[in-house]
């Protein structure tokens, strides 16, 4: 759907590739009064071309994938048995609910995705959704989501998921975005927030391994996202967007990678000794964390040319590899453990 | 009634290719509603009498 400016000079010549309306405007928009002209401004007479696979671009589907992953890691490792409904209803509610804080995301921040190369091509920069249409689709799907799991399946994880939402929306989105380079240090939050609302979903309560996988998610997000922030600096200097390399500089951007990995490396490998999770959870930790830091030194040391671009990248794509390994581990280790139990 | 000047008895025409999306999104729309209806019919199913019952 073309902006209302837009539209309205398009419906107006149809000739020049603008939309068929035919006495949508009677007069010539001078001759009108200002009332007039202000109901011409803002005339619903605009017709969308949105198709469906916009709105599922709204929906952020990368990001929501990821979502689901953890989600489903949350629900295998709980302890009991939900019914395959009440499971599916879940990740459905989860999906539902990640991809409308998405949406909000996409609406709140039209004005620099249009700027950024990276995301010029959303749907509402491309013109094919309106703001408005993108924050209705985005709170009622919020609405649904969240209403949807707490009727049927527990209160708690649904209100685990309202604020999973609130937090990606408005916290980071409209707050510490544009304000703060510990944005995405804080906004983590929201996107570690997903295995514990399944968990919450499968128990209804919370308990250590939920924290665990939350904390394991919130540690991983400043490196994967500083990587990326690396050899995407133009874009977010461009967009005025506070990150990292661009108010401190890729040199102590660097550094807080190689920091934040060894933190995270610790972190994860912890729960073995601890107990939470077994030992092949713990020696996957161990191996895909040595890779991890290895990528993370090899960011700090190459700083310069096409190595040091190579090397954010390269890190940005292993920490990605990292943490779907290192989740996917979890759930087989359950089903290994149950396939005992039955054999012995 | 008489038409003001320049405006057609039709209103306003649809292109081809709005149409197209606009069935697209109505489908969409119906196939949403109908996932929602048939997941609230299958928990009610689940959960029995206990649907009425649930944990804070």
């Amino acid at each position: 759907m073309l902006p209302c400016r837009e539209a309205r000079q398009h419906q107006r010549n149809p000739a020049a590739g603008g939309v068929a309306v035919a006495g949508a405007y009677p007069r010539s928009v001078l001759d009108l009064s200002v009332v007039e002209q202000n109901s011409v401004e803002y005339s619903p007479l605009i017709i969308s071309e949105a198709g469906v696979s916009d709105y599922i671009a709204l929906l952020k589907p990368r990001v929501m994938s990821l979502v689901v992953f953890t989600a489903i890691v949350g629900l295998v490792i709980a302890p009991g048995h939900l019914h395959p409904v009440l499971t599916i209803t879940s990740i459905l509610c989860i999906a539902v609910g990640g991809g409308a804080a998405g949406a909000l995301n996409m609406w709140y921040e039209r004005d620099i995705d249009a700027l950024m190369t990276r995301t010029a091509n959303r749907p509402i920069p491309r013109g094919r959704i309106s703001s408005s249409e993108a924050a209705a689709f985005g709170i009622t799907l919020a609405i649904f989501s969240v209403a949807t799991l707490g009727i049927l399946v527990n209160w708690l994880a649904g209100a685990l998921l309202a604020f999973t939402i609130f937090f990606y929306a408005v916290v980071y989105t409209m707050w510490l975005k544009r304000w703060t380079a510990q944005n995405i240090v804080i906004g983590g939050a929201a996107g570690a927030l997903p295995p514990v609302v399944a968990w919450a979903a499968a128990t209804g309560s919370l308990a250590p391994q939920p924290i665990i996988l939350f904390l394991i998610i919130f540690l991983w997000t400043p490196p994967h996202f500083w990587a990326l922030a690396l050899f995407r600096s133009d874009d977010y200097a461009r967009a005025n967007v506070p990150m990292l390399p661009v108010v401190a500089g890729p040199d102590a951007t660097r550094l807080q990678i190689l920091l934040y990995t060894i933190v995270l490396v610790a972190v994860a490998v912890a729960p073995w000794p601890l107990g939470y999770f077994g030992p092949a959870y713990g020696i996957t930790s161990i191996v895909l964390g040595a890779g991890m830091l290895w990528f993370s030194v090899e960011v700090y040391r190459h700083r310069t040319g096409k190595q040091a671009t190579r090397a954010a990248r390269a890190l940005f794509k292993s920490s990605l590899l990292y943490l779907f390994l290192l989740f996917a581990v979890l759930p087989l280790e359950v089903a290994a453990n149950a396939l005992i139990a039955m054999v012995w | 009634m008489d038409n003001e000047p320049g405006q057609d008895e039709e209103g306003i025409v649809l292109t081809d290719a709005q149409k197209r999306r606009r069935r697209e999104r109505s489908i969409a729309i119906a196939l949403a509603l109908g996932i929602l209806v048939v997941l609230f019919f299958a928990v009610t199913l689940v959960k029995g009498p206990a649907v009425l019952i649930r944990p804070m």
